[in-house]
Protein backbone atom coordinates (compact mmCIF):
# COMPACT_ATOMS: atom_id res chain seq x y z
CA UNK A 1 0.00 0.00 0.00
CA UNK A 2 1.69 3.62 -1.17
CA UNK A 3 2.29 5.98 1.58
CA UNK A 4 -0.72 7.21 3.64
CA UNK A 5 -1.49 10.72 3.16
CA UNK A 6 -1.98 13.38 5.65
CA UNK A 7 -5.67 13.61 4.61
CA UNK A 8 -6.33 9.64 4.72
CA UNK A 9 -4.90 10.21 8.72
CA UNK A 10 -7.56 12.87 9.14
CA UNK A 11 -10.20 10.54 7.67
CA UNK A 12 -8.86 7.42 10.25
CA UNK A 13 -9.32 10.00 12.93
CA UNK A 14 -12.59 11.54 12.64
CA UNK A 15 -13.89 7.62 12.02
CA UNK A 16 -12.75 7.14 15.19
CA UNK A 17 -14.64 9.37 17.07
CA UNK A 18 -17.87 6.56 15.94
CA UNK A 19 -15.82 4.05 17.49
CA UNK A 20 -18.19 2.73 20.55
CA UNK A 21 -20.92 4.78 19.95
CA UNK A 22 -23.75 1.78 18.91
CA UNK A 23 -27.09 2.69 16.68
CA UNK A 24 -26.54 6.22 16.79
CA UNK A 25 -26.98 8.82 14.26
CA UNK A 26 -23.51 10.02 13.01
CA UNK A 27 -23.69 13.69 11.41
CA UNK A 28 -20.65 14.96 10.13
CA UNK A 29 -19.92 18.32 8.53
CA UNK A 30 -17.38 19.04 6.75
CA UNK A 31 -15.82 16.45 3.69
CA UNK A 32 -13.55 14.83 5.72
CA UNK A 33 -15.48 13.83 8.68
CA UNK A 34 -18.54 12.42 6.16
CA UNK A 35 -15.20 10.27 4.66
CA UNK A 36 -14.41 9.56 7.68
CA UNK A 37 -18.12 8.27 9.23
CA UNK A 38 -18.90 6.17 6.32
CA UNK A 39 -15.56 4.61 6.85
CA UNK A 40 -16.56 3.67 10.41
CA UNK A 41 -19.88 2.14 9.47
CA UNK A 42 -17.99 0.12 6.74
CA UNK A 43 -15.82 -0.92 9.41
CA UNK A 44 -15.87 -0.94 13.10
CA UNK A 45 -19.71 1.21 13.60
CA UNK A 46 -21.40 -0.76 11.28
CA UNK A 47 -24.94 0.19 13.61
CA UNK A 48 -24.32 3.64 12.41
CA UNK A 49 -27.37 6.03 10.90
CA UNK A 50 -26.52 8.17 8.04
CA UNK A 51 -28.04 10.89 6.24
CA UNK A 52 -27.89 11.81 2.31
CA UNK A 53 -27.01 15.18 3.70
CA UNK A 54 -30.66 16.12 3.27
CA UNK A 55 -33.86 14.30 4.56
CA UNK A 56 -33.12 10.89 3.97
CA UNK A 57 -31.18 8.37 6.48
CA UNK A 58 -29.57 5.99 3.74
CA UNK A 59 -27.64 2.73 3.70
CA UNK A 60 -24.15 2.26 2.39
CA UNK A 61 -25.22 1.74 -0.79
CA UNK A 62 -27.76 4.50 -0.69
CA UNK A 63 -30.94 2.53 0.36
CA UNK A 64 -33.34 5.26 1.98
CA UNK A 65 -34.15 3.57 5.30
CA UNK A 66 -35.84 6.12 6.81
CA UNK A 67 -36.69 10.24 6.71
CA UNK A 68 -35.32 13.16 8.99
CA UNK A 69 -36.26 16.24 8.03
CA UNK A 70 -34.91 19.35 10.04
CA UNK A 71 -37.86 19.26 12.02
CA UNK A 72 -37.45 15.57 13.20
CA UNK A 73 -33.21 15.98 13.25
CA UNK A 74 -33.71 18.55 16.06
CA UNK A 75 -35.89 16.52 17.78
CA UNK A 76 -33.12 13.65 17.43
CA UNK A 77 -30.58 16.03 19.07
CA UNK A 78 -32.40 16.34 22.02
CA UNK A 79 -33.21 12.70 22.19
CA UNK A 80 -29.72 12.51 22.35
CA UNK A 81 -28.93 9.46 20.35
CA UNK A 82 -26.32 11.07 18.16
CA UNK A 83 -22.87 12.01 18.01
CA UNK A 84 -22.03 15.61 15.51
CA UNK A 85 -18.57 16.51 14.07
CA UNK A 86 -19.18 20.29 13.83
CA UNK A 87 -16.41 22.76 12.00
CA UNK A 88 -15.13 25.83 14.29
CA UNK A 89 -14.10 29.00 13.48
CA UNK A 90 -12.61 29.36 16.72
CA UNK A 91 -12.09 27.06 19.69
CA UNK A 92 -10.44 27.36 23.48
CA UNK A 93 -8.82 25.16 25.52
CA UNK A 94 -11.89 24.52 27.23
CA UNK A 95 -13.35 23.25 24.15
CA UNK A 96 -15.97 26.71 23.37
CA UNK A 97 -16.45 26.76 19.63
CA UNK A 98 -17.60 29.54 17.60
CA UNK A 99 -18.81 29.70 14.07
CA UNK A 100 -21.04 33.02 14.58
CA UNK A 101 -18.50 36.18 13.84
CA UNK A 102 -15.34 37.39 14.73
CA UNK A 103 -15.08 40.76 16.50
CA UNK A 104 -17.57 42.37 18.38
CA UNK A 105 -20.95 40.77 18.14
CA UNK A 106 -23.06 43.69 17.97
CA UNK A 107 -20.82 45.37 15.23
CA UNK A 108 -19.42 41.97 13.90
CA UNK A 109 -15.44 42.68 11.77
CA UNK A 110 -16.56 39.67 9.88
CA UNK A 111 -20.10 37.92 10.00
CA UNK A 112 -19.95 34.17 10.05
CA UNK A 113 -22.77 31.91 9.84
CA UNK A 114 -24.33 32.52 13.56
CA UNK A 115 -25.18 30.43 15.81
CA UNK A 116 -26.76 27.50 13.76
CA UNK A 117 -27.48 24.35 16.24
CA UNK A 118 -23.79 24.56 18.31
CA UNK A 119 -25.82 25.61 21.66
CA UNK A 120 -28.35 22.36 20.97
CA UNK A 121 -25.97 20.46 19.43
CA UNK A 122 -23.45 20.56 22.70
CA UNK A 123 -25.98 20.55 25.25
CA UNK A 124 -27.64 17.09 24.08
CA UNK A 125 -25.45 14.80 22.66
CA UNK A 126 -21.49 14.45 21.98
CA UNK A 127 -20.21 17.28 19.80
CA UNK A 128 -16.69 16.74 18.15
CA UNK A 129 -15.01 19.12 16.29
CA UNK A 130 -13.29 19.07 12.87
CA UNK A 131 -10.84 21.95 11.65
CA UNK A 132 -8.92 21.28 8.41
CA UNK A 133 -5.83 24.13 9.05
CA UNK A 134 -5.00 24.38 12.66
CA UNK A 135 -3.54 27.56 13.68
CA UNK A 136 -3.42 30.52 15.92
CA UNK A 137 -6.44 31.98 14.17
CA UNK A 138 -8.73 28.81 14.86
CA UNK A 139 -7.03 27.53 17.89
CA UNK A 140 -7.16 30.98 20.02
CA UNK A 141 -7.26 31.92 23.62
CA UNK A 142 -10.99 32.85 24.22
CA UNK A 143 -13.41 32.76 21.34
CA UNK A 144 -15.40 35.62 20.80
CA UNK A 145 -18.71 34.38 20.56
CA UNK A 146 -19.91 30.99 22.37
CA UNK A 147 -21.50 28.78 19.74
CA UNK A 148 -20.74 25.50 21.23
CA UNK A 149 -20.41 24.97 24.84
CA UNK A 150 -17.16 24.10 26.51
CA UNK A 151 -16.45 22.37 29.42
CA UNK A 152 -16.17 25.50 31.94
CA UNK A 153 -19.25 26.84 31.27
CA UNK A 154 -21.23 23.38 30.64
CA UNK A 155 -21.81 22.84 34.66
CA UNK A 156 -24.71 20.73 35.30
CA UNK A 157 -25.35 20.16 31.43
CA UNK A 158 -25.79 16.29 31.62
CA UNK A 159 -25.56 15.62 28.32
CA UNK A 160 -22.73 17.62 27.98
CA UNK A 161 -19.44 15.76 26.55
CA UNK A 162 -16.79 16.99 23.51
CA UNK A 163 -15.23 13.33 22.94
CA UNK A 164 -12.36 14.49 20.67
CA UNK A 165 -11.29 17.21 18.10
CA UNK A 166 -9.85 16.82 15.16
CA UNK A 167 -7.31 19.11 13.32
CA UNK A 168 -5.11 18.09 10.18
CA UNK A 169 -1.88 18.17 12.87
CA UNK A 170 -3.40 15.66 15.36
CA UNK A 171 -6.13 14.65 17.39
CA UNK A 172 -6.93 16.49 20.73
CA UNK A 173 -9.47 15.18 24.12
CA UNK A 174 -10.43 16.42 27.22
CA UNK A 175 -9.13 13.77 29.37
CA UNK A 176 -7.52 16.32 32.16
CA UNK A 177 -8.38 16.67 35.50
CA UNK A 178 -9.21 20.42 34.99
CA UNK A 179 -11.33 19.62 31.49
CA UNK A 180 -8.72 21.15 29.50
CA UNK A 181 -7.60 20.54 25.80
CA UNK A 182 -5.09 17.83 25.95
CA UNK A 183 -2.81 16.72 22.55
CA UNK A 184 -3.75 13.07 22.49
CA UNK A 185 -1.67 12.08 18.97
CA UNK A 186 0.34 13.85 16.45
CA UNK A 187 -0.47 12.52 12.72
CA UNK A 188 2.86 11.28 11.61
CA UNK A 189 5.29 13.86 10.11
CA UNK A 190 3.70 16.21 12.39
CA UNK A 191 5.81 17.51 15.28
CA UNK A 192 4.34 18.38 18.68
CA UNK A 193 6.31 21.48 18.80
CA UNK A 194 4.64 22.58 15.31
CA UNK A 195 1.31 21.90 17.46
CA UNK A 196 2.11 23.94 20.21
CA UNK A 197 3.26 27.19 17.73
CA UNK A 198 -0.12 26.49 15.72
CA UNK A 199 -1.98 26.71 19.08
CA UNK A 200 -2.44 30.10 20.95
CA UNK A 201 -3.25 28.62 24.22
CA UNK A 202 -1.04 26.15 25.83
CA UNK A 203 -2.25 22.79 25.44
CA UNK A 204 -1.68 19.19 27.89
CA UNK A 205 0.92 17.68 27.02
CA UNK A 206 1.78 14.87 29.34
CA UNK A 207 4.54 12.58 27.88
CA UNK A 208 5.46 11.10 25.03
CA UNK A 209 2.48 11.99 22.90
CA UNK A 210 1.61 8.90 20.34
CA UNK A 211 0.93 9.14 16.87
CA UNK A 212 -2.14 8.94 15.13
CA UNK A 213 -2.73 5.16 14.31
CA UNK A 214 -2.12 4.10 10.91
CA UNK A 215 -4.97 3.25 8.50
CA UNK A 216 -5.40 -0.57 8.21
CA UNK A 217 -4.86 -1.99 4.19
CA UNK A 218 -8.73 -2.84 4.02
CA UNK A 219 -9.34 1.00 5.83
CA UNK A 220 -7.27 2.58 3.13
CA UNK A 221 -8.80 0.28 0.10
CA UNK A 222 -12.22 1.79 1.52
CA UNK A 223 -11.50 5.33 1.42
CA UNK A 224 -9.33 5.01 -2.12
CA UNK A 225 -11.62 2.70 -3.85
CA UNK A 226 -15.40 2.88 -2.38
CA UNK A 227 -15.93 6.03 -0.14
CA UNK A 228 -14.02 8.88 -1.89
CA UNK A 229 -12.06 7.95 -5.16
CA UNK A 230 -12.39 10.91 -6.37
CA UNK A 231 -9.82 11.84 -3.97
CA UNK A 232 -12.07 15.15 -2.81
CA UNK A 233 -10.39 14.87 0.56
CA UNK A 234 -6.76 16.13 -0.57
CA UNK A 235 -8.71 19.69 -1.27
CA UNK A 236 -9.90 19.68 2.19
CA UNK A 237 -6.15 18.80 3.61
CA UNK A 238 -3.59 18.72 1.19
CA UNK A 239 -0.79 16.60 0.82
CA UNK B 1 -65.85 28.29 1.87
CA UNK B 2 -63.90 31.54 0.21
CA UNK B 3 -62.05 31.86 -2.59
CA UNK B 4 -58.37 33.21 -1.34
CA UNK B 5 -56.60 33.86 -4.25
CA UNK B 6 -54.86 36.75 -4.72
CA UNK B 7 -52.13 38.02 -6.50
CA UNK B 8 -48.61 38.43 -4.55
CA UNK B 9 -48.99 42.19 -4.85
CA UNK B 10 -52.67 41.85 -3.13
CA UNK B 11 -50.71 39.95 -0.51
CA UNK B 12 -47.94 42.44 0.40
CA UNK B 13 -50.56 45.21 0.16
CA UNK B 14 -51.76 43.61 3.56
CA UNK B 15 -48.32 44.60 4.86
CA UNK B 16 -47.70 47.26 7.02
CA UNK B 17 -44.21 48.67 7.88
CA UNK B 18 -43.05 47.49 11.27
CA UNK B 19 -44.54 44.36 11.28
CA UNK B 20 -43.24 41.21 12.48
CA UNK B 21 -42.70 38.65 9.61
CA UNK B 22 -42.36 35.00 9.74
CA UNK B 23 -40.49 33.60 6.22
CA UNK B 24 -40.45 30.21 5.75
CA UNK B 25 -37.96 27.45 3.40
CA UNK B 26 -34.64 27.10 5.19
CA UNK B 27 -31.31 28.49 4.45
CA UNK B 28 -31.60 28.54 0.52
CA UNK B 29 -34.62 26.06 0.48
CA UNK B 30 -38.06 26.86 -1.01
CA UNK B 31 -38.00 30.35 -0.08
CA UNK B 32 -40.96 32.40 -0.99
CA UNK B 33 -38.95 34.57 -3.51
CA UNK B 34 -41.80 35.76 -5.34
CA UNK B 35 -43.55 37.18 -2.44
CA UNK B 36 -39.95 38.90 -0.85
CA UNK B 37 -39.86 40.46 -4.45
CA UNK B 38 -43.07 41.64 -4.28
CA UNK B 39 -42.28 43.11 -0.93
CA UNK B 40 -39.08 44.80 -2.06
CA UNK B 41 -41.56 46.76 -4.51
CA UNK B 42 -43.53 47.85 -2.10
CA UNK B 43 -42.95 50.63 0.07
CA UNK B 44 -43.52 48.47 3.22
CA UNK B 45 -40.54 48.88 5.70
CA UNK B 46 -39.02 48.73 9.34
CA UNK B 47 -39.82 45.04 9.47
CA UNK B 48 -39.02 42.30 12.39
CA UNK B 49 -38.20 39.23 10.29
CA UNK B 50 -37.94 35.70 11.92
CA UNK B 51 -36.30 33.85 9.90
CA UNK B 52 -33.83 30.56 9.35
CA UNK B 53 -32.35 33.27 7.01
CA UNK B 54 -31.26 32.38 3.30
CA UNK B 55 -31.37 34.85 0.26
CA UNK B 56 -35.34 36.17 1.64
CA UNK B 57 -33.04 38.02 4.40
CA UNK B 58 -30.04 38.89 2.12
CA UNK B 59 -32.39 41.17 0.15
CA UNK B 60 -34.31 42.27 2.81
CA UNK B 61 -31.48 43.51 4.70
CA UNK B 62 -29.97 44.55 1.44
CA UNK B 63 -32.14 47.03 0.45
CA UNK B 64 -32.87 48.48 4.43
CA UNK B 65 -36.21 46.91 4.83
CA UNK B 66 -34.96 44.65 8.15
CA UNK B 67 -34.96 46.77 11.57
CA UNK B 68 -34.36 43.77 13.34
CA UNK B 69 -33.79 40.00 12.98
CA UNK B 70 -34.55 37.23 14.56
CA UNK B 71 -32.74 34.19 13.38
CA UNK B 72 -30.28 30.88 14.14
CA UNK B 73 -28.30 31.54 10.68
CA UNK B 74 -28.36 33.19 7.50
CA UNK B 75 -26.75 31.14 4.70
CA UNK B 76 -27.06 30.40 0.86
CA UNK B 77 -26.07 26.72 1.29
CA UNK B 78 -24.06 25.76 -1.19
CA UNK B 79 -22.62 28.93 -0.72
CA UNK B 80 -21.58 29.06 3.05
CA UNK B 81 -21.73 32.80 3.89
CA UNK B 82 -24.55 35.50 2.27
CA UNK B 83 -22.61 37.94 1.22
CA UNK B 84 -25.69 40.80 1.44
CA UNK B 85 -26.58 39.73 4.61
CA UNK B 86 -22.84 39.79 5.89
CA UNK B 87 -22.34 43.28 4.64
CA UNK B 88 -25.62 44.42 6.02
CA UNK B 89 -24.79 43.34 9.59
CA UNK B 90 -20.88 44.30 9.38
CA UNK B 91 -22.49 48.01 8.81
CA UNK B 92 -24.29 47.71 11.74
CA UNK B 93 -27.80 47.79 9.66
CA UNK B 94 -30.27 46.47 12.23
CA UNK B 95 -30.40 44.73 15.52
CA UNK B 96 -30.29 41.35 15.53
CA UNK B 97 -31.59 38.80 17.86
CA UNK B 98 -29.44 35.41 17.49
CA UNK B 99 -30.93 32.30 18.80
CA UNK B 100 -30.48 28.62 18.35
CA UNK B 101 -31.69 26.59 15.44
CA UNK B 102 -33.87 24.42 17.92
CA UNK B 103 -34.63 27.39 20.57
CA UNK B 104 -36.40 28.99 16.92
CA UNK B 105 -38.20 26.00 16.31
CA UNK B 106 -39.52 25.63 20.35
CA UNK B 107 -40.32 29.52 19.64
CA UNK B 108 -42.29 29.06 16.70
CA UNK B 109 -44.15 26.01 18.78
CA UNK B 110 -44.83 27.88 21.51
CA UNK B 111 -46.29 30.61 19.05
CA UNK B 112 -48.29 28.06 17.28
CA UNK B 113 -49.85 26.49 20.88
CA UNK B 114 -50.31 30.19 22.52
CA UNK B 115 -48.05 29.24 25.26
CA UNK B 116 -45.81 32.38 26.47
CA UNK B 117 -42.65 30.00 26.23
CA UNK B 118 -41.39 26.29 25.67
CA UNK B 119 -38.96 25.13 27.74
CA UNK B 120 -35.62 24.02 25.91
CA UNK B 121 -32.14 22.24 26.57
CA UNK B 122 -30.45 25.05 24.25
CA UNK B 123 -28.82 27.91 24.86
CA UNK B 124 -27.92 27.93 28.31
CA UNK B 125 -23.36 28.51 28.80
CA UNK B 126 -23.26 29.92 25.50
CA UNK B 127 -23.45 33.22 24.35
CA UNK B 128 -27.05 33.51 22.92
CA UNK B 129 -27.59 34.14 26.85
CA UNK B 130 -25.39 37.00 26.53
CA UNK B 131 -26.58 38.71 23.25
CA UNK B 132 -30.04 38.02 24.23
CA UNK B 133 -30.17 39.55 27.74
CA UNK B 134 -33.87 39.53 27.92
CA UNK B 135 -34.03 35.60 27.79
CA UNK B 136 -35.14 33.85 31.02
CA UNK B 137 -34.77 30.54 32.45
CA UNK B 138 -36.69 28.20 34.21
CA UNK B 139 -36.56 25.07 36.20
CA UNK B 140 -37.86 21.70 36.39
CA UNK B 141 -40.60 21.66 39.15
CA UNK B 142 -39.89 17.68 39.15
CA UNK B 143 -37.22 15.80 41.03
CA UNK B 144 -34.74 16.89 38.54
CA UNK B 145 -34.42 20.25 38.90
CA UNK B 146 -32.97 21.06 35.65
CA UNK B 147 -32.65 24.16 34.47
CA UNK B 148 -33.88 24.95 31.03
CA UNK B 149 -33.94 28.43 28.76
CA UNK B 150 -37.41 29.49 28.78
CA UNK B 151 -37.91 30.31 24.58
CA UNK B 152 -40.15 32.93 24.28
CA UNK B 153 -43.36 32.45 21.46
CA UNK B 154 -42.10 33.63 18.25
CA UNK B 155 -45.01 35.28 17.67
CA UNK B 156 -45.85 36.77 14.61
CA UNK B 157 -48.30 39.76 12.46
CA UNK B 158 -47.77 37.61 9.15
CA UNK B 159 -46.20 34.63 7.75
CA UNK B 160 -44.69 34.34 3.97
CA UNK B 161 -44.38 30.72 2.99
CA UNK B 162 -43.98 29.19 -0.29
CA UNK B 163 -45.38 25.22 -1.12
CA UNK B 164 -45.65 23.30 -4.36
CA UNK B 165 -49.08 22.77 -4.50
CA UNK B 166 -51.96 24.42 -2.92
CA UNK B 167 -55.89 24.59 -3.51
CA UNK B 168 -57.93 27.85 -3.83
CA UNK B 169 -59.42 27.81 0.01
CA UNK B 170 -55.52 27.76 1.37
CA UNK B 171 -54.97 24.21 1.92
CA UNK B 172 -50.94 23.73 1.50
CA UNK B 173 -49.18 21.08 0.10
CA UNK B 174 -45.35 20.18 -0.05
CA UNK B 175 -43.72 17.62 -2.68
CA UNK B 176 -40.05 17.22 -2.02
CA UNK B 177 -38.35 15.47 0.97
CA UNK B 178 -38.80 17.95 3.72
CA UNK B 179 -41.32 20.49 5.14
CA UNK B 180 -38.87 22.84 6.70
CA UNK B 181 -41.45 24.88 9.55
CA UNK B 182 -43.75 25.87 7.08
CA UNK B 183 -46.90 24.89 8.99
CA UNK B 184 -45.31 26.32 12.31
CA UNK B 185 -44.85 30.12 10.46
CA UNK B 186 -48.77 29.88 9.33
CA UNK B 187 -49.59 28.53 12.40
CA UNK B 188 -47.56 31.36 14.71
CA UNK B 189 -48.89 34.17 12.42
CA UNK B 190 -52.01 36.33 12.94
CA UNK B 191 -51.80 36.06 9.16
CA UNK B 192 -50.33 33.77 6.44
CA UNK B 193 -49.75 34.02 2.45
CA UNK B 194 -49.48 30.87 0.72
CA UNK B 195 -47.18 31.10 -2.38
CA UNK B 196 -47.40 28.24 -4.51
CA UNK B 197 -45.98 26.84 -7.59
CA UNK B 198 -49.77 25.94 -8.80
CA UNK B 199 -53.07 26.19 -7.54
CA UNK B 200 -54.67 22.95 -8.41
CA UNK B 201 -58.72 21.38 -7.55
CA UNK B 202 -58.89 20.00 -3.77
CA UNK B 203 -59.65 16.68 -4.83
CA UNK B 204 -56.19 16.57 -7.12
CA UNK B 205 -54.37 17.72 -3.94
CA UNK B 206 -54.06 13.46 -2.98
CA UNK B 207 -54.67 11.93 -6.51
CA UNK B 208 -50.94 10.98 -6.88
CA UNK B 209 -49.73 12.08 -3.41
CA UNK B 210 -50.09 10.71 0.13
CA UNK B 211 -52.38 12.91 2.28
CA UNK B 212 -49.01 13.43 5.09
CA UNK B 213 -48.16 15.65 2.04
CA UNK B 214 -50.82 18.36 3.05
CA UNK B 215 -48.62 20.41 5.46
CA UNK B 216 -50.48 23.86 5.71
CA UNK B 217 -54.71 23.24 6.38
CA UNK B 218 -56.34 26.53 5.01
CA UNK B 219 -57.87 27.46 8.54
CA UNK B 220 -54.38 28.77 9.31
CA UNK B 221 -54.08 30.55 5.86
CA UNK B 222 -55.08 34.22 4.80
CA UNK B 223 -54.48 34.49 1.29
CA UNK B 224 -52.95 32.14 -1.82
CA UNK B 225 -50.96 32.93 -4.75
CA UNK B 226 -50.45 31.16 -7.65
CA UNK B 227 -46.31 31.79 -8.25
CA UNK B 228 -44.89 29.39 -10.89
CA UNK B 229 -40.92 29.07 -10.17
CA UNK B 230 -41.66 31.86 -7.03
CA UNK B 231 -38.86 29.78 -5.05
CA UNK B 232 -36.52 31.08 -7.86
CA UNK B 233 -33.21 30.88 -7.18
CA UNK B 234 -33.68 28.74 -4.18
CA UNK B 235 -34.69 25.24 -4.47
CA UNK B 236 -38.55 23.85 -4.64
CA UNK B 237 -37.93 20.29 -5.15
CA UNK B 238 -39.09 18.10 -6.80
CA UNK B 239 -40.54 20.86 -9.35
CA UNK B 240 -36.92 22.31 -9.37
CA UNK B 241 -33.40 22.16 -7.79
CA UNK B 242 -31.92 25.83 -6.98
CA UNK B 243 -30.03 27.37 -10.06
CA UNK B 244 -26.91 27.67 -8.91
CA UNK B 245 -25.57 30.14 -11.46
CA UNK B 246 -28.00 32.62 -10.95
CA UNK B 247 -27.17 32.26 -7.18
CA UNK B 248 -23.51 32.78 -7.72
CA UNK B 249 -24.96 35.72 -9.99
CA UNK B 250 -26.56 36.95 -6.98
CA UNK B 251 -23.46 36.78 -4.48
CA UNK B 252 -21.33 38.34 -6.96
CA UNK B 253 -22.88 41.21 -8.27
CA UNK B 254 -23.08 44.86 -6.40
CA UNK B 255 -26.62 44.77 -4.72
CA UNK B 256 -27.44 48.30 -6.43
CA UNK B 257 -26.45 46.42 -9.99
CA UNK B 258 -28.39 43.58 -9.25
CA UNK B 259 -31.68 45.09 -7.54
CA UNK B 260 -31.61 47.04 -11.12
CA UNK B 261 -31.06 44.45 -13.32
CA UNK B 262 -33.71 41.99 -11.79
CA UNK B 263 -36.00 43.82 -9.72
CA UNK B 264 -36.78 47.10 -10.66
CA UNK B 265 -39.44 45.48 -12.91
CA UNK B 266 -42.67 42.85 -12.00
CA UNK B 267 -42.36 39.06 -11.29
CA UNK B 268 -42.63 38.68 -15.31
CA UNK B 269 -39.43 40.93 -15.86
CA UNK B 270 -37.81 39.37 -13.27
CA UNK B 271 -38.87 35.83 -14.51
CA UNK B 272 -37.92 36.83 -18.27
CA UNK B 273 -33.79 38.46 -17.03
CA UNK B 274 -33.22 35.38 -15.14
CA UNK B 275 -34.40 33.37 -17.56
CA UNK B 276 -32.46 35.44 -20.53
CA UNK B 277 -29.12 34.38 -18.79
CA UNK B 278 -30.03 30.71 -17.00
Amino acid sequence: MSGVTRAEYCVVACAEAWRGSGEILASPMGLIPSVGARLARRTFAPDLLLTDGEAMIVGSDGTVEGWLPYRRHLELVTGGRRHVMMGASQIDRHGNQNISCIGDWARPARQLLGVRGAPVNTLNNPTSYWIPRHSRRVFVAEVDMVCGVGYDRAAGARHHRIPRVVSDLGVFDFATPGRTMRLASVHPGVTVEQVREATAFDLVIDGEVPYTREPTAAELRLIREVIDPGNTRDREVPV
Amino acid sequence: MGDKTMTAEEAVSRLESGMTLGIGGWGSRRKPMALVRALLRSQVTDLTVVSYGGPDVGMLAAAGRIRKLVTAFVTLDSIPLEPHYRAARERGAFALTEVDEAMFLWGLRAAANRLPFLPVRAGIGSDVMRVNPGLRTVTSPYEDGETFVAMPALRLDAALVHVNRADRLGNGQYLGPDPYFDDLFCEAADTAYVSCERIVDTAELTKAAPPQSLLIGRHVVTGVVEAPDGAHFTSCAPDYGRDEAFQKRYATTPWPQFAARYLAGDEAAYRAAAGEES
